[in-house]
């Protein structure tokens, strides 16, 4: 097994599909997909052989490219038939490994369902295929005043069936929600070929909340169709306040004053030193280098509103004890504060050769302890890491960087994250946001959750997909996983 | 009050042994709602209390037998608030019921609704198994969204122990206003006006009366009262909560009350019976006698669903809920049935089917 397998679970499925007839499965799926649609041999494949989280790679066995729904129905038909697992793939941007090939697998790319079939600007909702990028929606609101407010740093790139399946949040999902909040309805295929319609026009439909179990599933219990989602006025106007702090945790304590003051500001983000630094050298936002930490405050609304709460946001912030306080003059000096913040993760990635991005979430009044751990899980790994998060929920970026090619690295990268998610858990917190488990945090699945849980979630699982072979490995593990984990010790050891 | 999960636990283990159906209640606020009660009488209010509340982490969490008056009273001492405004309908609500029931208030409209505020929950399975999904935190998806698949699911998938839901502040200023306009041009005037950055946070229209309600920084609030119009109502705050607990003249009778959900852009619907419109539009009450079918096949060909929210006993052993399609109904039995394998909670409360 070559490293880039490392992690990977295992589930019966993929174990299933060793005997796969490969020839028959290509014949048959030659037969469903348009020409060029399947996908083989190591220079096709290659481009699909990991998501956003580049130290897990696995090459697929075939990648399908379906253009209509029939054919993703019948790719699916055929994969329950034959018991060939499938993973489900948008954009590919993916920090988790969700997207990442299973051995023996397909991918089924959902890249060609491009099409924003309605925007409606009355009802305020937009009609999309899965491959629509995030912002594609957003720029075809725009002519309405309107917009989709759930904005992922990768919104250039992802695609809404990615953000659905991993319930991605933004810089703005403290006051405007995550996807959970700003989905209406999903047509989603199962695993057998049956088409379902969940949600719908209205703000709730009868039965349970299969909408909220489908946001965040990760691909696991069916492939995402179609999606109507909310659209957004647009504010009449948005500032931002960019705060400079001489310490962490004067930085951490004025997130919780703000939210004490009675203040939900549109957006809270702060970094710390190394992210302005690696930040600044890549595109000038103006950061001040010799701050700690610096926050991010956003205010939208209506001119009076916006007066009125930079206001109250500047008087808490410097009773926090903020160095320099600035506001954005203009639109333009607002969008140069934020794509600083936007581009922390490219800016990291010019420093190093390769980083990791943790997810922990947190209760606010933590933060400022949790970066000081940290800092000293920094020094007891010998790996630099910056730090960038959404402080306004609580949900930690924390940037391990390494080198890939020094033996031994990846896994005291994989050692220091595993550190931070397991406190993450322990201060009430959870390993993941935003970013999905996926295959990397498998393993600290066994930390957050009993047995008894993992049952529930594999039995919720089955009820959708029963012979698993929706992402297998990925997500839930097996409580058998989870017992030997506990056997062999540490999280991140093979 | 206090923490009695342990005996819980015990009756739901014991039930599940002999098979024994249960019906979980808490202060009984919603017992007229769904299908009819069946099963032994699983009492939630001692297990009660608020177990943690830190107004900078805007959330609460609770035992599910803590009446939501008390709830509101500690938020509202925080200048905090549930801003899915959950009706009572009875002093005696619990929040395993609020959760359970999944209703939402006035201000569902502009804040979101019960399980968009849910972010934790412990809980029993039908096998009587403590379980504990999400949360105390504002972004967790690890795992299935267990515990917002709770919320509406009318205690059919398992006994709510312990929520943790998100709060928020209360609105610096808030101004009631009305104006005199005939249905199709309100719903014309909402759809417009949500479309555009204005505070508005409820509506009601009946009689021709458009009611709105406007919260946020006060200065938002007096500029959008400017724009909007209309003639400022003095008691605001009672008239939204008189909605909200539907204590208005509107609710006070026998007729059959039927709860429609809609896309806010549907055109008024043409059934017999008088109507109150909330939400923009996208809920509308329907008082009427009209056949169920006829209700229901209106509300479906407008894209919506209707429920038979007040009714007789026996109208509402017909299915209070419209029952989904059968793949998706199909569905609901195996997620049933992986929650609650001996079929005990609830039986019939949902659909009729499980
Ligand atoms: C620079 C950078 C910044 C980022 N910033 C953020 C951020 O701010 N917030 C945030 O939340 N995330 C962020 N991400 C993570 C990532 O962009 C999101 O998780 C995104 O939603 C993934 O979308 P995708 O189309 O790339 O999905 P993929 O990576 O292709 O897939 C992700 C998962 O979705 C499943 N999937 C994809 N399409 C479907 C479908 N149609 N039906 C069912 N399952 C499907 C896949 O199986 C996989 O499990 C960032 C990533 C990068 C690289």
């Amino acid at each position: 097994m070559d490293s880039g397998q490392r992690g990977l679970g295992e589930g019966h499925a993929a174990d299933a599909s060793d005997a796969i007839d490969v020839n028959a499965a290509i014949a048959a799926l030659r037969r469903i997909l348009p020409a060029r649609g399947l996908l083989m041999g190591d220079e096709e494949l290659r481009p699909y052989e990991c998501d956003g989280l580049t130290a897990y790679r696995q090459m697929p066995l075939l990648v399908a490219l379906p253009e209509t729904e029939a054919q993703v129905v019948a790719v699916l038909r055929l994969c329950q038939e034959i018991g060939l697992p499938v993973v489900a793939r948008g954009a590919g941007t993916g920090l988790s490994g969700g997207a990442t090939p299973v051995r023996q697998g397909l991918v089924l790319s959902l890249a060609k369902f491009m099409r924003i079939l309605e925007v409606d600007p009355v009802a305020r909702t937009a009609r999309v295929e899965p491959g629509v990028r995030n912002l594609a929606i957003s720029e075809a609101a725009a002519r309405f005043g309107l917009y989709y407010a759930p904005d992922p740093s990768s919104q250039i790139a992802c695609t809404i069936g990615g953000n659905i399946a991993e319930n991605s949040g933004g810089v703005h999902c403290l006051k405007y929600g995550l996807t959970v909040h700003n989905v209406l309805r999903l047509r989603v295929a199962l695993i057998g070929g049956e088409v379902i319609e969940i949600g719908g026009g209205a703000l709730d439909s009868p039965g349970f909340d299969l909408l909220a179990l489908m946001i965040g599933s990760e691909g696991m219990l069916g492939v995402v169709l179609e999606a109507t989602v909310k659209l957004t006025p647009k504010p009449l106007l948005a500032q931002v306040v960019m705060a400079s702090f001489g310490d962490v945790v004067s930085a951490g304590n004025a997130v919780a004053r703000i939210i004490a003051a009675g203040i939900i500001p549109a957006g809270l983000e702060m970094m710390d030193r190394a992210a302005t630094a690696a930040v600044e050298a890549f595109v000038h936002a103006g950061y001040d280098l010799s701050a700690a930490a610096i926050l991010l405050a956003e205010s939208d609304g209506t001119p009076e509103e916006v007066a009125e709460e930079i206001a109250a946001l500047r008087a808490v912030l410097e009773a926090a004890g903020a160095g320099d306080v600035r506001v954005s003059a203009d639109e333009a000096e607002r969008l140069k504060f934020w794509a600083g913040r936007k581009a922390a993760f490219p800016a990291v990635g010019r420093i190093t050769p390769d980083y990791m991005c943790m997810d922990g979430t947190i209760p606010r009044k933590r933060v400022a302890e949790m970066l000081t751990r940290i800092e000293e899980f920094s020094e007891e790994f010998g790996l630099r890491c910056a730090n960038v998060f959404h402080a306004g929920d609580g949900n930690l970026h924390p940037l391990i960087m390494f080198d890939a090619n020094v033996p031994g690295e990846t896994e005291r990268a994989t050692g220091f994250g595993a550190r931070i998610l397991e406190l993450s858990v322990e201060m009430g917190g959870t390993i993941t946001g935003e970013h999905g488990v996926g295959i990397e945090k498998v393993r600290q699945m066994c930390v957050q959750f009993s047995m008894r849980e993992l049952s529930l979630f594999q039995a919720v699982k089955a009820a959708f997909d029963p012979d698993a072979l929706l992402n297998p490995g990925k997500a839930v593990p097996t409580p058998r996983r989870c017992s030997e984990y506990r056997l062999t010790g540490t999280p991140g050891a093979h | 009050m206090g923490d009695f999960a342990a005996e819980l636990v015990e009756r739901v283990r014991q039930a599940a042994a002999a098979k024994t159906p249960l019906r979980i209640r808490g202060g009984g606020s919603k017992d007229f709602y769904g299908g009819p009660l069946e099963g032994e009488v699983l009492d939630t209010r001692r297990h009660a209390g608020i177990v943690a509340y830190d107004p900078t982490e805007l959330v609460i969490t609770a035992r599910c037998g803590t009446q939501l008056s008390e709830i509101e009273a500690a938020l509202a001492g925080e200048g905090q608030m549930l801003a899915f405004e959950p009706p009572r309908f009875d002093q005696a609500a619990t929040l395993g019921g609020v959760v359970a029931a999944g209703l939402s208030g006035p201000r569902r409209v502009a804040a979101g609704s019960v399980r968009d505020f849910v972010l934790g929950v412990r809980m029993l399975d039908g096998r009587g198994e403590v379980l504990n999904f999400g949360g105390q935190v504002m972004k967790n998806v690890a795992g299935y969204d267990v515990s917002r698949l709770m919320a509406g699911a009318m205690g059919c998938l398992g006994l709510l122990l312990e929520v943790s839901l998100k709060v928020l502040p209360l609105p610096a200023a808030e101004a009631t206003l009305r104006l005199e306009v005939p249905q199709g041009r309100a719903l014309e005037l909402l759809n417009g006006w949500a479309g555009r950055p204005l505070p508005i946070s409820a509506s009601c229209w009946q009689d021709d009366a458009l009611t709105l309600r406007l919260s946020g920084a006060s200065a938002a609030v007096a500029a959008a009262c400017r724009q909007l119009g209309g003639e400022s109502v003095a008691d605001g705050a009672a008239f939204w909560l008189a909605l909200r607990e539907q204590r208005a003249a509107f609710f006070a009778d026998d007729t059959p009350l039927w709860r429609l959900s809609l896309p806010s852009v549907a055109a008024p619907l043409d059934l017999p019976g008088a109507q109150l419109l909330e939400w923009g539009g996208a809920l509308r009450w329907l008082k009427s006698g009209a056949a169920p079918e006829r209700i229901r096949a209106a509300a479906a060909g407008a894209g919506g669903h209707a429920t038979l929210f007040r009714g007789s006993e026996e109208a509402r052993a017909e299915g209070a809920f419209q029952a989904p399609p059968p793949p998706l109904l199909a569905l609901h039995r195996r997620l049933k049935r992986a929650f609650d394998p001996a079929g005990i909670f609830n039986p019939g409360r949902m659909f009729r089917e499980f």
